[in-house]
């Protein structure tokens, strides 16, 4: 899941850096990530995923590295399941 | 009126009272409306109120129409945040016999606006939009900070006398770097909160708001904004106490604008912008509520600070 969510971010995310040189735990935003940017990726990240995100989701903190969007989505994958 | 939006019991009551003493007179259309002589009275002393704090900082005054060149309006990325609120300009092309088709369809009621394309230009949305592609380069050290006034359109047709579809709003506007933009909102934090609790004695307040960013990419966009305090609004109530009015925001836009529009600082980075408005129909509006109907019965000190 990690590598989808990595090959969204570089399609999505207009990062200023390369995001194979990015840790799990990178600042996406400090990465150059603008807000429009990060929209952008949440709902590609949907689509990829068949997953939609609820409204307490819709904030920053939960895309702000590749270790929270892969939580999100595990937890939203897992209530799917569920 | 011919209203097809709800309306409070608070805002028909205002609305009526309004238009029988003839300070807005309204059209068919919700939100739209002419403003009477006492009306525009105030507009015109708030107007000189908001220069008698900001016309010493040296600011370049500009008026434009109410309206932006397509490309402008595009740049600006307004059409990706807010396309609900949008008006845009169509104009008729055609010769006689499309003129001809054009008047049928309207005698019968039949759609005809796939007659008129799009005409180069849009309503402007907000006063501030078209400083930004005159800003395009490096800036000098000092910056740049803009007089801004503008009918602005707001599609969103309301019953609320304060919800208008087309207001003017005065702005100041600054772009710079991030130092120079927080002296700037420090100082119209406390500036506007002067003029409107002290001076214009109105039961205002200040709190962090979010723009109405459209879908639910809009509801990301309007939390980012609140978590880092990027806008805030002065708020005072008219038609309702719980749902007070903003009648003046004061807005951090960050490099948003300086990337888009291609505007630097002296140092290469992206400048920074940040705008402070006033709703010049809303904070009347207020006062009307608030002091009474007839601006010769106000406060004296409120009537001084008008020069009425």
């Amino acid at each position: 899941m990690t590598e989808d969510i990595r090959a969204i971010i570089r399609e999505h995310a207009r990062l200023t850096v390369d995001v194979a040189t990015l840790a799990d735990d990178a600042d996406l935003y400090q990465a150059g990530m603008t807000s429009h940017a990060s929209v952008n990726l949440m709902l590609a990240l949907e689509e990829k995923f068949d997953v939609e995100f609820p409204e307490r989701m819709l904030r920053r903190r939960a895309f702000e590295n590749i270790a929270a969007i892969r939580a999100a989505v595990e937890e939203l994958t897992a209530e799917k399941a569920g | 009126m011919s209203i097809s939006v709800p309306q409070t019991p608070a805002e028909k009551k205002f609305y009526d009272e309004l238009v029988a003493h003839k300070l807005l007179i309204p059209c068919d259309v919700p939100g739209v409306f002419g403003r009477g002589g006492v009306f525009e009275d105030v507009v015109d002393r708030l107007m000189m109120l908001i220069s008698k704090h900001g016309g010493g900082d040296g600011a370049e005054i500009q008026r434009y129409p109410p309206l932006l060149s397509r490309n402008t309006f595009v740049q600006s990325g307004y059409l990706k945040s807010f396309p609900q609120m949008i008006g845009v300009v169509h104009s008729f092309v055609g010769k006689d016999p499309e003129h001809k088709k054009l008047l049928e369809r309207v005698d019968q009621g039949e759609t005809w606006s796939d007659d008129f394309p799009h005409a180069d230009l849009v309503l402007t949305p907000a006063a501030c939009y078209p400083v930004y592609p005159q800003a395009k380069g490096t800036l000098e050290a000092k910056g740049k900070l803009v007089d801004i006034m503008s009918y602005c359109m707001r599609h969103e047709p309301s019953g609320d006398p304060a919800r208008m579809q087309m207001f003017r709003q005065r702005e100041y506007v600054r772009v710079g770097t991030p130092e120079q933009i927080d002296e700037f909102r420090e100082t119209w934090a406390k500036r506007s909160m002067t003029i409107m609790v002290e001076q214009l004695q109105l039961a205002a307040h200040r709190d962090v708001a979010n723009d109405p960013f459209f879908g639910r990419g809009g509801k990301m966009l309007a939390m980012n904004q609140r978590d880092a305090a990027l806008k805030h609004e002065i708020l005072i109530p008219i038609c309702s106490t719980e749902k007070p009015t903003a009648c003046v925001s004061i807005n951090y836009h960050q490099e948003h604008f300086g990337h888009l529009f291609e505007i630097r600082q002296p140092n290469g980075e992206y400048a920074h912008t940040s705008c402070i408005g006033f709703g010049l129909e809303r904070t009347t509006l207020a006062l009307l509520h608030t002091h009474g109907l007839a601006p010769a019965e106000w406060p004296k000190s409120v009537r001084e600070h008008l020069g009425l």
